[in-house]
């Protein structure tokens, strides 16, 4: 298991929090909170190591376009940047909702 | 494009069907409660989960992988448990357990001052986690403690829907419940077959032999041999309606682990030497109601 954690500036906005998904193979869960400071935080927990990279890549074009003030409770099971990008913008939306 | 008014009568009863097994656990709880009443106990929020998965290299999930629920069903007070066969099995850790443990004490209690509180439990597990084994085996023992009190006020029904089956610690909740409700995709039983293949090899038991594996716990045949009550089609409604049906039912006839005897007797007929085809032991066992 390997624990990362990024940082991204926020525009000051406080989402509603949103809980999706499961710690089940080539899944991940995501506990979605407003963050008590003006940036949005990321806390992964992930079951495979050596892909910190990848987490940054995906992470940076995702918060390209999300700019509340939120803190991302990430534990993945070995999902694909493609299943981390849609729960991601799953997260969004049932905190929108 | 093909409106719905348009496909055959067989397709759209297939497509008004809402799968129970694709469910997640959450929203199977929510399933078994009157809609609108779910109301999460340590939700994912509380962040009440496994001090020792960390420990282990193990990635640990926000519930544990049991969610409990109070709510009514039929207007009467309930509590739904359901476990999230997804998140390392199903299996039963220290938190997992005792929150499954706890709800039926809650539920006991309420029944002792005078507000019966009914029990669904959504059973998908493999049974104790290993990596929380001595703690898990503990909890189990409460588990099957509580059902035992619980039961004596009220009805408890156990739902097995699968895909992940029951087994294990949780196969003998499912033997104290008051009804067992399966789905013939369900597996309900001690030793899963995978344990089988591995400890006594895989000239006793082939795990990967789907059909031979189903003729002899699944659902279907649980059903037609007394250890399971109802059979149901993979549809949250139907399952749903199933388990009020059962509460309306009340207290069972008779209770699976009083008649100890009857399936002791059941094992000594069998030789085990010869096995015995899943017809066989329908034919055997159909007029025995415990």
């Amino acid at each position: 298991m390997e624990r990362l954690s990024f940082d991204y500036p926020a525009s000051g906005e406080k989402p509603k929090r949103a809980h999706v998904g499961v710690v089940g193979s080539g899944d991940l869960e995501i506990l979605l909170e407003p963050s008590a400071d003006e940036r949005t935080h990321v806390a992964i927990q992930t079951s495979v190591t050596g892909f910190a990279d990848t987490w940054k890549a995906v992470l940076d074009r995702f918060f390209e376009g999300y700019e509340e003030a939120a803190n991302f409770d990430i534990r993945d099971c070995g999902a694909t940047p493609g299943t981390v990008m849609m729960r991601l913008q799953q997260a969004i939306e049932v905190s929108r909702s | 494009m093909t409106t719905a008014a348009q496909l055959p009568e067989e397709v759209l009863a297939l497509s008004a069907r809402y799968s129970y097994i694709e469910m997640n656990a959450r929203t199977r709880a929510g399933q078994l409660l009157d809609p609108g009443t779910f109301c999460e106990l340590l939700g994912p929020f509380d962040r009440i989960e496994s001090p020792w998965l960390p420990m282990q290299d193990i990635v640990p999930q926000s519930d544990d992988g049991c969610i409990v629920a109070k709510g009514t069903i039929d207007g009467k007070p309930a509590v739904a448990i359901a476990l999230e066969g997804k998140f390392q099995g199903g299996s039963i850790g220290e938190v997992s357990g005792m929150k499954m443990a706890t709800a039926l004490a809650l539920a006991r209690q309420g029944c002792e001052r005078g507000i019966p509180t009914r029990a669904v439990l959504s059973l998908e597990s493999g049974g104790v986690r290993l990596q929380e084994a001595n703690i898990g085996e503990l909890v189990i023992a409460e588990i099957c403690a509580e059902l035992i009190a619980l039961r004596q006020h009220v009805p408890v029904v156990v739902v097995v829907a699968g895909m992940t089956g029951c087994f294990g610690g949780m196969s003998l909740a499912a033997g104290l419940a008051s009804y067992v409700v399966m789905t013939r995709q369900a597996r309900l039983s001690m030793n899963g077959p995978e344990v089988i293949e591995q400890e006594a090899g895989i000239e006793e038991l082939d795990a990967r032999d789907r059909p031979l594996i189903w003729s002899i716990c699944g659902g279907a045949q649980r059903h037609a041999t007394g250890i399971a009550d109802v059979l149901v089609e993979d549809d949250a409604a139907e399952i749903a309606q199933a388990v009020r049906a059962l509460f309306k039912r009340g207290e069972p006839t008779h209770l699976r682990s009083a008649a100890h005897e009857l399936y002791i007797e059941r094992l000594a007929q069998l030789d085990p030497v010869q096995p015995w085809s899943a017809e066989q032991i329908r034919e055997m066992w159909k007029d025995q109601t415990p």
